[in-house]
């Protein structure tokens, strides 16, 4: 469960005030996947990293499981886009899952079930003992997202995070995606710029206006739940609401 | 066919600057200036295993001591001051004070405060080896990637587990080329030290035989503390390569993609 109310958020420095989210109200109720589209430089990534207790609010308030977020909560996991740069290049695949589990102080034996349980779940079972520099940038990701549910989150939040794969792998991880969330059942919010990602793996779209940033619509994606590649994406509902995406965002991105 | 061809280009000078040294010298009559040959008879003559005992082993101890404790204290020292802004405005006119003093000034006044036992000479050697190590340390600690920092933030990864995962892991390869700077330092001035004020150790010794006109002894020992230099840095590299193969690996992945 993740409720933003009157989100504010202002970057004050070098003399220049910019406003990156505006007025920011929504909540995504437990279980549920939700995606975040907006125009490029709408503040997506802001919005994120305060959730995620990284980045203090101007005003409003973030609660994680109704708790209010001044710090990173507990229950929290965190995918970013930039896989390389996220896992250790020091540790091996297994020690990157295990050690958010070390520093909660759980027994070896514990851990090592999650983590081997984790990456079976991202397909990365024979993948234990690579450094993440020896994988290719989608197996990378895997290997960030297998640490986040290893976790055990209740919310999951990922910025972007296939931005830099390609195609093919990249409709591979959005499937992953969507089999990890109906198998774990965390709340997932899933931020990105591209509209079909958006309207293929969520429940339900938030559209943000261009900044200062606010929810533009808020549209229930009414997708079957068993959704694939190939039938969602040539299915008539999923046109049509990726074009009523589309032309919001086309809408919201005009004054610009 | 490829090996044989890099093994030539390795030793190829050595060999010919030895060979060079070797007849160049041969039959000459200059006392200064003796032969390579009657140099490494004198070498075979003077380094037996007493003499190292004597001489180089507590000449090798103290470089080892200082130079660990030199590490370990840039690498420490660094830490904090990459780490806390505060502790870095109070603590950098100071450094950058003693920083500026040529460590080998030191020994006089080290000998007065300390006399001439061991603890003189390692003392030069950590005041003059922490600086490298300092800085580096420094550098790589404030260098880390932020998307590591915040991943160790939102993940709950904090203390000692951040600070060996983290800080020293992110800033390990800075360390080593502290480390590695410090390495040739520690051996000059553990000479140094050792020729101002010392009754054992290879600066002593080598500075023995000069003043004693044992002129090819006094040449063997220098051979010695160069074959000790390469020694050392041998062992560096190879230390480096175990402590740092995820970086020399990311790095070739790097390039290839």
């Amino acid at each position: 469960m993740l409720e933003v109310k009157n989100l504010h958020k202002v970057y004050d420095g070098h003399g220049r005030r910019v406003t990156a989210v505006g007025d920011l109200t929504f909540s995504v109720p437990e279980g549920q996947f939700a995606c975040v589209v907006g125009p490029s430089g709408c503040g997506k990534t802001t919005l994120l990293r305060v959730l995620a207790g990284l980045l203090p609010a101007t005003s409003g308030e973030v609660l994680v499981q109704r708790t209010p977020v001044t710090a990173p909560p507990p229950g929290l996991a965190v995918v970013f886009q930039e896989y390389g740069r996220s896992l250790f290049p020091w540790l091996r695949v297994r020690e990157n899952v295990e050690l958010p589990l070390k520093a909660q102080g759980m027994a070896r034996s514990d851990r090592g079930a999650l983590a081997a349980e984790a990456l079976a779940a991202v397909g990365l079972s024979d993948a234990h003992g690579a450094y993440p520099w020896q994988l290719s940038g989608g197996m990378q990701q895997r290997v960030a997202i297998a640490r986040a549910i290893a976790y055990q989150p209740r919310v999951l939040l990922m910025d972007e995070p296939f931005a830099a794969v390609d195609a093919q792998t990249r409709a591979d991880l959005e499937d992953l995606v969507r089999s990890v969330w109906q198998r774990f059942g965390v709340t997932l919010l899933f931020v990105t710029h591209d509209i079909d990602e958006a309207v293929y793996l969520g429940q339900r779209v938030i559209v943000l206006s261009a900044s200062p940033t606010t929810v533009a619509q808020d549209l229930t994606i009414d997708l079957p739940a068993e959704r694939d590649q190939l039938t969602t994406r040539s299915d008539a509902r999923f046109t049509e609401l990726r074009g009523q995406v589309y032309a919001q965002i086309q809408k919201v991105k005009a004054p610009a | 066919m490829r090996l044989v061809s890099r093994v030539l280009l390795l030793i190829g000078l050595p060999v010919v600057l030895l060979a060079t040294w070797w007849f160049g010298s041969a039959g000459s009559e200059d006392f200064y200036r003796p032969s390579l040959s009657s140099i490494m008879d004198a070498f075979v003559r003077t380094w037996t295993w007493d003499m190292f005992v004597q001489q180089v082993f507590p000449s090798l101890w103290r470089l080892l001591v200082g130079y660990v404790i030199a590490v370990a204290l840039g690498v420490a020292l660094g830490g904090l001051i990459g780490t806390y802004r505060s502790v870095r405005s109070l603590l950098e006119p100071v450094l950058e004070f003693l920083r500026a003093f040529p460590p080998p000034v030191l020994v006089p006044a080290a000998i007065l405060l300390s006399g001439i036992g061991d603890r003189t000479k390692i003392l030069v050697i950590v005041f003059g080896c922490v600086w490298p190590v300092l800085l580096n340390t420094i550098e790589g600690v404030r260098g880390r990637d932020e998307v590591l920092s915040d991943t160790c933030r939102s993940y709950g990864i904090t203390g000692t587990l951040r600070l060996r995962h983290l800080v020293l892991r992110a800033a390990s390869p800075q360390i080593m080329t502290g480390a590695r700077q410090a390495l040739p330092l520690a051996i000059i001035l553990m000479v140094i030290s050792e020729m101002m004020a010392a009754n054992d150790g290879l600066g002593f010794t080598v500075l023995q035989f000069q003043r004693g006109f044992q002129i090819p002894e006094m040449w063997s020992g220098v051979l010695l503390l160069g074959v000790i230099g390469i020694v050392l840095s041998l062992l560096f590299r190879l230390a480096e390569r175990s402590l740092l193969g995820w970086y020399h690996g990311q790095r070739a992945g790097q390039r290839e993609w």
